[in-house]
């Protein structure tokens, strides 16, 4: 089966500054992918070249099996939502009705019911909307799409957490219906990590993590208890981070633990408790606190 | 919504909570079990991912594909689950209760009595 997406080498260099390194990746159809990261990791970059509306400084990027740049045959099969999209002076029907003529999946009926959903307001020009409706305007245009490929890059500016709960529902509602292929960036990972059958983690422009969602669960876990049992256990052990109150300590060191080690732990009196995925994702990431400027 | 913890692979979270109907008889054996996009809307989770602990209990025998109308409880499932997990009982209930009782304290006697105690009470709290 050909991957709905593949990038080979793929890297982007702005003035000596580089915003892809070396991006490598294929994302196989009808998953749902979150490509995730800090502000600045590449993200946006990447969709913007898989969308073909960047190129690439060297490396190969294939969509469909084909080169997506200026390429009409991959660009109508795919839809990509951005965070910030700007539209043209309509009002929220006209845009409607306009992203309805490009989309040959286009569901009009969808379409209708999530802007009811959303409580948009059909006739208001895009510009008297808040932040967070024009944000909606955005959701219900990529998820009426049905497109093959559908690409969301954080597009939920301004949106409230009843409103984001709303576009996860839908989203996973359509998607189980009309199976398509998702990727979604996010820094919300813990509100979206259910949805995903696949996680991808840029790091300063690098893919630093590319698994199942579920390989990822359960791959670092944090002990604690009193601090000399701690350290008897996790002798021999990688520890990733260990703090300590008192008497008592607890360190994170990676999992699974077989039923061995964990027999053991409780013969400690040991507490074990798995880290979440986006507690993983925080450490793989580098737990430093400084700022990268993002381009 | 039931909430799903962290650390276990959601798809195995979902087999357990199924098992668990079963166990406590809410799935009925013969009865359907929801689809997996169902459980995917339900648990707000992927469809691949249900799919994957549905797959899990078939694998099991617990549960049986009938072309063509869905996946249904299988005969016998019930009580297959409840033997496979009194085996565990020991490990997960016991062994832990055991090791807080050392803890604390209290003798085999007191434990004994404790839980003679409780199951007439069904469930009361003790000083």
């Amino acid at each position: 089966m050909t991957p709905t997406i593949s990038t080979s080498a793929l890297s982007r260099r702005y003035h000596g500054q580089v915003a892809l390194d070396n991006v490598s990746l294929s994302v196989e159809p009808g998953t749902v992918t979150g490509l995730l990261g800090r502000n600045g990791a590449g993200k946006t970059t990447l969709m913007r070249i898989i969308t073909g509306q960047e190129f690439a400084t060297s490396g190969t990027v294939q969509v469909f099996g084909q080169p997506p740049a200026e390429n009409d045959a991959v660009l109508r099969r795919l839809v990509f939502v951005r965070e910030e999209q700007a539209y043209p002076d309509l009002s929220v029907a006209q845009v409607i009705r306009v992203a309805s003529w490009f989309y040959p999946n286009w569901d009009r009926d969808l379409a209708g019911q999530l802007l009811a959903d959303f409580g948009l307001p059909a006739g208001r020009r895009i510009k008297k909307l808040s932040r967070g409706m024009r944000s909606a305007v955005g959701i219900v245009i990529g998820l009426a799409a049905r497109a093959e490929l559908t690409l969301f890059d954080e597009p939920y500016a301004g949106l409230d957490a009843v409103s984001r709960q709303l576009f996860y529902d839908r989203l996973l509602a359509d998607f189980a219906e009309h199976p398509r292929t998702v990727v979604l960036s996010t820094h919300l990972i813990d509100e979206a990590a259910d949805l995903l059958e696949r996680v991808v983690l840029l790091d300063h422009g690098r893919v630093v993590l590319d698994a199942p969602a579920d390989d990822v669960r359960g791959t670092a876990v944090t002990v604690s208890g009193p601090a000399t049992a701690v350290d008897e256990f996790v002798a021999g052990y990688p520890v990733w981070h260990r703090q300590q109150l008192g008497s008592r300590a607890s360190v994170t060191m990676p999992g699974p633990l077989d039923v061995a080690a964990q027999a053991q732990a409780r013969a400690l009196r040991l507490s074990l408790e798995p880290l979440s995925l986006q507690q993983l994702l925080v450490r793989a990431s580098g737990s430093s606190a400084d700022e990268k400027v993002s381009a | 919504m039931p909430a799903l913890d962290e650390g276990t692979p959601l798809f195995v979270q979902i087999a357990e909570q199924l098992a668990d109907d079963i166990v406590d008889g809410v799935l009925a054996e013969g009865a359907r079990v929801p689809s997996t996009n169902e459980l995917a809307a339900f648990y707000r989770i992927n469809p691949a991912t249900a799919a994957k602990g549905i797959n899990l209990l078939v694998d099991e025998t617990v549960l049986e594909k009938r072309r063509g109308i869905g996946m249904f409880v299988a005969d016998g499932a019930r009580e297959q689950l409840r033997a496979g997990r009194r085996k565990q009982f020991a490990e997960q209930y016991l062994e832990p209760m055991l090791t807080e009782a050392a803890r604390l304290g209290i003798d085999t006697d007191t434990l004994v009595s404790l839980i003679q105690g409780s199951s007439s009470h069904n469930g009361g709290s003790k000083p």
